[in-house]
């Protein structure tokens, strides 16, 4: 038991069914689907609502979400812990500002790293929001539910990511 | 329930919050044994070199897939399917997918990557992320009653839309998701 927490990597089908099962409780318990994005939104609202007041409150969007401290954000919250203490316990934490494949592509710089993550981070906070969801709230809660918009905006999510990425690669000189 | 509602404006009641914290944590182990905090495995995915997000997500779906509906059935569970239309989920998944390649993380996984001290997702990618969820609330006016109505379908699943009983669909989906594993595999990826 102790050995299987302290490995590096489980099999990738392991951890889906682990997903799977999880995605039962949350239902069953929480009566909520497992899902991230909406809590980036309500941040961001929370942290303009520190330097514009309440008045951000007031905008349509954030009217319709509510700005509260709800079961997401904490769901969110501890996404960043489990993976702490998972890696942790593997010994496969680093601080690292360069991933390895970004490294061998285009260099070891962190400024142009933190640019483009910082880009891209643009892209898909606008495009979740639009889309209404992310990998997680369209990807695996929405298509396990067959809902006609998840599947979609699933196939989406890859069809643009599969064609951006072999275009950034090819333009990098991978 | 009007005391505790008045109270609690800005926070959840502590019960739904700390389930919130511990399917997090349970959600985010799992995610890093995974393998799916790391750049290099989502943008190997999406290069197609590296199969490991498909395997997660599609085995995540199947075992999801049969249990909520098996509970469902069993009327334990209510779904909760999102509403959309072709302009919201073809063009808001679209972009999606361009910030998914060129940031490495989805809104999900940068948690975890920022657990992992992946420093690019903690000072770039949740930056960006929280600017342009901004940038969404601030059109979303300009938005809202033009290209996100275009082709309204609302909470449709696809048991309602080609009318039939939930299980006429899972079976199917079940099996095809595990050929499709099964010839991932079979093509040793």
């Amino acid at each position: 038991m102790l050995e299987l927490l302290t490995q590096t990597r489980w099999s990738p089908y392991a951890v889906g069914i682990g997903i799977g099962i999880l995605s039962w409780l949350t239902f069953l318990i929480s009566k909520r689907p497992i899902a991230c994005s909406t809590t980036f939104a309500k941040l961001s609202g929370m942290i303009e609502m520190v330097f514009r007041g309440d008045k951000v409150e007031q905008k349509p969007y954030y009217q319709k979400l509510r700005l509260v401290v709800g079961w997401q954000m904490m769901l969110v919250l501890g996404i960043v812990i489990g993976s702490l203490l998972s890696a942790l316990v593997s010994g496969d934490f680093r601080w690292q500002w360069v991933p390895p494949l970004w490294a061998a592509a285009s260099g070891s710089s962190p400024l142009l790293r933190v640019g483009v993550a910082l880009l891209g981070g643009v892209i898909i906070g606008f495009g979740a929001r639009w889309a209404g969801g992310c990998t997680s709230g369209h990807g695996i809660s929405g298509t396990l539910q067959l809902a006609v918009s998840s599947w979609i905006s699933a196939v989406c999510f890859f069809i643009g990511g599969i064609l951006t990425a072999h275009l950034i690669f090819r333009l990098i000189g991978q | 329930m009007h005391e505790t509602k008045t109270k609690t404006k800005r926070v959840k009641d502590m019960p739904t919050l700390l389930w919130g914290l511990a399917f997090g944590i349970v959600f985010g182990f799992l995610l890093q044994k995974g393998g799916a905090t790391k750049f290099d495995v989502i943008v190997g995915q999406l290069l197609l070199t590296d199969f490991t997000v498909l395997k997660i997500m599609l085995s995540a779906v199947l075992t999801g897939m049969i249990g909520i509906h098996a509970m469902k059935s069993l009327g334990w569970v209510q779904l909760n399917p999102k509403s959309g239309s072709a302009g919201m989920n073809i063009i808001g998944g679209l972009i999606f997918g361009v910030g998914f390649a060129v940031l490495g993380y989805c809104p999900g996984t940068i948690a975890g990557a920022i657990g992992n001290g992946y420093l690019d997702a903690t000072v770039g990618g949740l930056v960006g992320i929280l600017l342009g969820a901004g940038l969404f609330a601030a059109l979303y006016p300009r938005l809202s009653e033009g290209i996100l109505k275009k082709g309204e379908f609302g909470d449709l699943t696809l048991p309602r839309l080609f009318r039939v009983n939930d299980w006429v669909v899972v079976v199917p989906v079940a099996v095809l998701i595990f050929l499709l594993l099964y010839w991932l595999e079979r093509a040793g990826r």
